[in-house]
């Protein structure tokens, strides 16, 4: 099961992103990790939420551009090298990392690393038999 | 048609009629108004000097600047106590320009519109509702006052409060739509953002009456395909009356001009001499009957051209290209002149963008440089700054082909692009 993971459109000026999660804020969403993307113009705030389709709507509905995507929650061991090795995966299958961020919060030993991949798919298809840990989105968000 | 005789006269009649009525408008702001009077004499012309309309060319020019200097009442030819209504401009550029209407006034401006909303086949029978700004600007008054003398249902709602708009379509059986198109391409989004239910077909709209702002042949085809309407544009300017001083006909190709109360001429913007009928330039309106404000000569700054080509709707009247852009709002960018109108063209031309922008002109040193800024809306939002990056290069490729000019695209957030009055502000030039 893919993360889903919610975007939106900021301008690089001073308040900006304030008003975004002033948004979220009223609207009681949680947001569990972020990362910014920066231009000298603008910045794409990617965000894993409790409630994707709510900070959604509630973005909308505050004229702010924003979108949803799906995006590939990894288990990794959190020891040297298991980043690199689960990377080799992807540039065995020649499956380009569009971008990526880790998780903050750290579970019994593992870390998770969010990736965003043009075909999610074969991303997954080239971790299974590997023993790797896609981490679901109820992992994340918890149980609703 | 509205009025049959006036719009199908034959070409030589209606020069005569001009000719006529001419001669007392020279005449009666010559007579009334110390202005006109004062630089008449100065540039040695006498209104019975007008024995053609060739001899027109003799008269000096009126300019925005000669109705700021006269603000606010300075060129009415009547006393107040005939004047019965106002209208001013909202004056993005110094002092507003402020025009009068007497009782006679109001029923020519609300004539003109009717014979416009005629001519795209809208009738008594029709429900239109007027989203132009109601106020000082000529736009929902006028409207207002053109569907009432036409007979139709017409709805006051103003502009603005978008889900009120889609609630009386619905409600009211709503069946022409009236506003700046740049408004009508914010309803469309507004539906697709906010109310994937609604669904415009099942409305009874089926006429966009467009306006005040100047619009493209590509934004024609997307407010069509969006609202499932036919969009008309209806020309028109506070200083000569607003609204209705032209309108498209059923051809939707150059809108015909209300000659028998507007008198147009196109002029060398550079030089002011006239130029011979098909030619491009900036358009002159002499007003023919109107009584609190005359204008002799007004230099619109608006460019086009003016033909007659036997117009399949039966009009006689002398036909005028879509505004393509306007003397004052060109710019010249390192040499290259550029209109508004034409960064317009290049965005719609970009599969997702909207013509939602601003162009702020600046000089770094000796050299000017163009930026154009352009709102992000979710069709053309992505999480990744490669396909952002594509987008803005994309865009700049487009200004360098078309424009041959290099511009800086910077991407920004929906709104941020100030918009007056329902208008977009489009040209910022911070060179001085």
């Amino acid at each position: 099961m893919n993360v889903t993971q919610l975007s939106a459109f900021v301008a690089n000026k001073p308040g900006h992103l304030q008003r975004v999660l002033k948004v979220l804020a009223d609207e009681n969403i949680n947001i569990i990790t972020l990362t910014i993307a920066e231009t000298s113009d603008f910045g794409i705030l990617r965000m894993i939420v409790n409630d994707p389709d709510k900070g959604h709507k509630v973005l909308r509905e505050n004229n702010i551009t924003c979108s949803i995507t799906d995006v590939l929650a990894l288990e990794i061991d959190d020891t040297p090298g298991s980043l690199y090795n689960a990377l080799d995966v992807f540039a065995q299958m020649n499956l380009n990392i569009e971008y990526m961020y880790a998780f903050t919060e750290k579970r019994e030993g593992k870390a998770v690393m969010i990736f965003r991949f043009e075909d999610i798919e074969a991303a997954k298809n080239a971790l299974v038999g590997k023993g790797y840990n896609i981490v679901r989105k109820i992992d994340i968000i918890g149980e609703k | 048609m509205y009025s049959r005789d006036i719009e199908t006269m034959p070409e030589k009649k209606m020069k005569e009629l001009q000719l006529e009525r001419l001669k007392w408008s020279v005449k009666h702001a010559y007579n009334n108004v110390p202005f006109y009077k004062k630089k008449y004499d100065e540039a040695g012309f006498h209104p019975d000097q007008l024995k053609s309309l060739d001899d027109m060319r003799r008269v000096p020019f009126l300019t925005k600047q000669d109705m700021r200097d006269n603000y606010p009442y300075g060129l009415f030819a009547v006393p107040l106590n005939k004047v019965v209504r106002v209208h001013a401009s909202s004056g993005t550029t110094g002092n507003a320009t402020v025009v009068g209407y007497t009782k006679n006034d109001v029923e020519v401006f609300a004539e003109v519109v009717a014979r416009s909303l005629s001519a795209y086949g809208v009738s008594e029978n029709d429900v239109i509702q007027v989203a132009y700004g109601y106020g000082l600007f000529t736009g929902g008054l006028g409207l207002h006052y053109g569907s009432e003398k036409l007979g139709a249902l017409t709805v006051p709602i103003s502009g603005g409060n978008t889900p009120r708009q889609l609630m009386l379509f619905k409600d009211f059986g709503t069946t022409v739509f009236c506003a700046t198109p740049s408004y009508a391409l914010n309803i469309a989004d507004y539906i697709e953002k906010n109310m994937p239910d609604y669904k415009i077909e099942d409305t009874k709209l089926r006429v966009g009456v467009f306006g005040a702002e100047p619009w493209t042949e590509a934004m024609r085809t997307e407010i069509e395909k969006r609202l499932k309407i036919d969009a008309y544009d209806i020309y028109g300017l506070s200083e000569v009356i607003g609204p209705g001083v032209s309108c498209e006909c059923s051809q939707k190709s150059g809108l015909h001009v209300f000659e028998d109360h507007f008198y147009v001429e196109i002029i060398n913007p550079e030089t002011g001499e006239v130029l011979p009928e098909g030619e491009k330039g900036e358009i002159v309106y002499t007003s023919l009957t109107k009584e609190a404000f005359p204008g002799i000569r007004y230099r619109s700054r608006d460019i086009t051209r003016l033909y007659h080509d036997n117009c399949k709707c039966g009009r006689t009247l002398v036909k005028m290209d879509k505004v393509s852009g306007r003397s004052d709002d060109m710019l010249i960018i390192r040499g290259v002149n550029v209109f508004p109108s034409q960064v317009e063209s290049v965005l719609m031309e970009i599969e997702g963008t909207e013509p939602h922008y601003q162009i702020i002109v600046d000089r770094k040193g000796s050299l000017d440089d163009i930026e154009v800024m352009v709102e992000v809306n979710e069709k053309i939002f992505s999480d990744e700054i490669k396909v952002m990056n594509e987008l803005s290069k994309k865009i700049n490729d487009k200004f360098r082909s078309v424009l041959g000019i290099n511009a800086k695209v910077t991407l920004s957030e929906p709104g941020s692009i100030p918009r007056s009055e329902g208008k977009a502000v489009r040209v910022v030039d911070k060179r001085k």
